[in-house]
């Protein structure tokens, strides 16, 4: 243990304030509007995601209430049903998780969370708002473009993604979609060095890598490989503009479509896959990663522990970084690749799970003779880890080549992406909100709203998908609209199916009282003072509440401590902040 | 997608290499007050603006490492043609070359506060860069011109789409050419200015960089050489 004398303590000059260039805003609108605050920014870029995911969870009614009760309503034709399940899976993906973790969370605590005044290029992350912004009114506008938006599902398969057969695909959809996807990466880009150089570059003093809580390193690490990977993304995109628009054929094989010969001919649909999912796979990390942050900061707060494990739990992080960048092709395991590839692929899947599981361990050996208090956040925290644990066992399932095959495209398969990445990090955003809503406005959260919006939501989201894994092993297959007459279907399968919608239109309709409750809060809530939840790290230790412009007063906050001296033997309260000194001769602990 | 590949292993590298030097394997939880953590090795020295210049020159990095990797899988195909290479694009090369060389000489000139001759290496920089672009239109002209046209193969797609990307990130970097050679007008010398007349020098070394990959690719040097490799390796 390397201690500090007292006197060394004081001899600590205060953090020289150098003269940053703090943008001042002089107007309403440079201060609300084209704001350079990245607290601003971080609301901006919440509100507009969850408008948008607001109409992803709406199209999955319609879904839903396709296949509960087939039939039923004239206007979800096939075609409408593919589109809706296309910018459903999008926005999900795209345009609410990634945009509220990086964009939403990211903007707000990491400067935060470092002791940085604002991100280091304020004029940038302007920008990279306001062209996420133009990326979700493009994709919005498919909506009432001729045609329709693309139906070509979520992961954009050419040929059928740009062929007359599918919805969009001839019109205007799809170039919309692609169109929208370039400027959010452009957008994203733009952000995303914020976020990377203001952790490189702007954190206090005193706040080493490896203090640093690790909400922060796993939107970190998230951004550093949203970097690299959103390129495939943006390629794949252009390569089918041209294809779409100048009649290229880099992605399309020769096609006879109404028996007419298409001018296409010897492209590859598989070359298109593997850009994709060079994007794909690192995108559901890029989700997972800050929330595996973000839960493992609630979980030591609201268990007054240290978390278990902190060395390891970086380490993870980063391995899981890098090692998702190899695991691609998993997803192609059906494309005819050589049993080789395969292989390889399955085992470096398989070995992800390693680190994974080291966090899940770590989690739950911290919650280990914790002070547990179930508190909002904390319920959040748990039904992810539960959660996070489900999907990543299904998970170990499908990576399995002889397992996948049969399973792919099936209902199982659905059933598991929503849990691992549908569900759990959803869990963690709402665990997030309820622990930062405080900072952020200065209220609470309404209690019973929130006990409420959790059990709803928790148990409603099993209710949802545990049956859709027995649907999926029974064979029935994703992306049908209706199943018809099928032998091999068994009746259950039907009612299940009427279930699971009924329990998808409860949990939708929890959700509007979660709604209901930021905006009542904001006016109603209870006071929540500067640090409600007695929390370490620095964003709770601002001068105000919620921070103002600058973050800090005039000096930046020195850090003496890592982000989780949670019941410290001797202290006299059961946290110290990360900026406090400490008293003097504080019986060591390990 | 051997390339990015390669690529994302030289960024794991210098990502390591960095990582090592952060004390990763220290206790964070043992150690209480400033003078510990105050260890200076965490600051980098190096310009904010700078380390922003390498994380996205990284970025674009990638995005043409993925077109190549892209490029390679499409030409394994069987209908794949390359067109014969403009002999244009060298005198191009030549005239990229030497704006780079004029950017260079700006920061030289601005290191030594040589106000006249930084502003006249930095207007030649761009000029030369313009000349630059308009002489890949006029390749693009002389190509489909000869019947190269962008849909007749996928190589000429390629063709197009990389000489064009290229193409669209120098347009990029002229506009922050041209508000750093603004500014010396308006603004006094300083190490901001140099600053910035050096990270234009940076980006623009890089896309020359890019270019002679790009061109190299185009070429089919690039799959010349891994023939080779190949052959040695069988
Ligand atoms: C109340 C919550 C949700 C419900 C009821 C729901 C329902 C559905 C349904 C019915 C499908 C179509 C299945 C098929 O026929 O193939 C689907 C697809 C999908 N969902 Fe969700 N979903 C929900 C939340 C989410 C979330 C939070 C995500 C975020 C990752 C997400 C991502 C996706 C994706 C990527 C697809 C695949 C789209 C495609 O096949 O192209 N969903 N969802
Ligand atoms: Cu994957």
């Amino acid at each position: 243990m390397v201690d500090v004398t007292p006197g060394s303590r004081d001899a600590v000059p205060p953090a020289e304030v150098p003269d940053v260039e703090l943008y001042h805003p002089h107007s309403w609108w440079t201060t609300y509007v084209f704001s350079q605050d990245a607290k601003v920014i971080a609301i901006q870029y919440a509100g507009t995601a969850m408008a948008i995911g607001f109409v992803a969870l709406v199209l999955s009614w319609l879904m839903r209430l396709q296949l509960g009760f087939p039939g039923t309503f004239d206007f979800i034709t096939p075609e409408a049903y593919y589109q809706f399940i296309t910018m459903h899976g999008m926005i999900m993906v795209v345009y609410l998780l990634t945009a509220l973790f990086l964009g939403g969370f990211g903007n707000y605590l990491i400067p935060l969370m470092v002791g940085a005044r604002d991100m280091v290029f304020p004029y940038a992350n302007m920008l990279s708002y306001w062209i996420y912004l133009l990326a979700v009114l493009v994709l919005v506008a498919s909506f009432f473009a001729p045609g329709g938006p693309t139906g070509a599902g979520w992961t954009l398969y050419p040929p059928q993604a740009i062929l007359s057969g599918t919805p969009g695909g001839q019109d205007w959809g799809i170039l919309l979609m692609l169109f929208s996807l370039i400027l959010f990466i452009i957008g994203f880009t733009m952000g995303g060095l914020n976020y990377v150089v203001t952790v490189l570059q702007a954190r206090a003093r005193g706040m080493t890598l490896m203090r640093l809580p690790l909400t922060v390193w796993g939107i970190f690490t998230a951004t550093v490989m949203a970097l690299l990977a959103f390129p495939a993304l943006f390629v794949a995109c252009v390569m089918m503009l041209f294809d779409r628009l100048l009649g290229t054929s880099f992605f399309m094989p020769a096609l006879v479509e109404m028996g007419e010969q298409l001018s296409y001919g010897g492209g590859s649909p598989i070359l298109f896959q593997h850009l994709f999912w060079f994007f794909g796979h690192p995108e559901v990390y890029i989700v997972a990663l800050p929330a595996f942050g973000i839960v493992s900061d609630l979980i030591s707060t609201h268990a007054r522990k240290n978390i278990f494990g902190y060395r390891m739990m970086v380490w993870a992080i980063v391995a899981i970084g890098a090692l998702s960048f190899i695991v691609w092709a998993h997803h192609m395991y059906v494309s005819g690749m050589h049993p080789y590839f395969g292989f390889f692929f399955a085992t470096t899947t398989l070995i992800i799970a390693v680190p994974t599981a080291i966090k899940v361990y770590n989690w739950v050996l911290t919650l280990w003779r914790g002070d547990i208090h179930l508190s909002l956040p904390m319920l959040f925290a748990l039904a992810f880890i539960v959660t996070f644990v489900n999907g990543g066992l299904t998970g170990l399932f499908l990576g399995n080549v002889v397992v996948d095959v049969p399973l792919s495209d099936t209902m199982f398969v659905v059933a598991h992406f929503h849990m691992v990445m549908g569900v759990a990090p959803i869990m963690v955003i709402f665990g997030a909100i309820y622990h930062w809503y405080p900072k952020i406005t200065g209220r609470m959260l309404n209690d019973a709203m929130g006990h409420f919006h959790f059990w709803v939501t928790f148990i409603g989201a099993y209710a949802i998908f545990f049956p859709m894994h027995y649907v999926g092993l029974v064979g029935v297959p994703r992306r049908y609209p209706e199943l018809g007459e099928t032998a091999f279907i068994p009746d259950s399968v039907h009612d299940l199916n009427a279930f699971i919608t009924v329990a998808a239109l409860i949990v939708g309709f929890a959700q509007m009282v979660f709604l209901f409750n930021l905006f009542w809060s904001l006016r109603y809530g209870k006071e929540a003072g500067g640090n409600p939840w007695r929390a370490t790290t620095l964003e709770w230790q601002t001068p105000q509440t919620p921070p103002a412009h600058g973050n800090w007063g005039k000096e930046l906050p020195v850090v003496y401590r890592w982000a989780y001296d949670y019941s410290v033997p001797g202290a006299p309260q059961d946290f110290i902040a990360q900026n406090d000194p400490g008293p003097p001769n504080l019986p060591r602990h390990a | 997608m051997s390339v990015i590949l390669v690529f994302l292993l030289v960024i794991a590298g210098i990502a390591g290499w960095w990582l090592s030097q952060q004390r990763l394997m220290s206790k964070p939880w043992l150690e209480h007050g400033p003078d510990v953590a105050f260890a200076q090795e965490d600051v980098t020295g190096m310009p904010t603006a700078k380390i922003g210049l390498g994380v996205f020159l990284a970025v674009v990095g990638a995005l043409f490492a993925l077109f190549a990797s892209a490029y390679f899988m499409r030409m394994e195909l069987s209908d794949w043609q390359a067109p014969p290479v403009p002999r244009l694009l060298w005198l191009n090369t030549g005239i990229l070359f030497l704006s780079s060389v004029a950017l260079h000489c700006a920061v030289l000139a601005s290191r030594n506060d040589e106000i006249r001759t930084t502003r006249l290496a930095l207007i030649t920089g761009g000029l030369t860069a313009l000349a630059f672009l308009a002489g890949q239109l006029l390749a693009w002209r002389e190509l489909a011109a000869a019947g190269y046209f962008v849909d007749s193969n996928p190589a000429n797609g390629f063709f197009y789409l990389l000489t064009g990307m290229h193409g669209l990130h120098i347009l990029g970097g002229l506009v922050a050419l041209a508000l750093t050679t603004y500014r010396t007008w308006t603004k006094p010398l300083d190490g901001r200015l140099k600053l910035g007349v050096e990270l234009c020098a940076m980006y623009w070394h890089f896309l020359l960089f890019i270019w002679v990959a790009v061109l190299v690719l185009l070429a089919g040097w690039a799959s010349d050489f891994i023939d080779i490799c190949r052959q040695l390796l069988s």
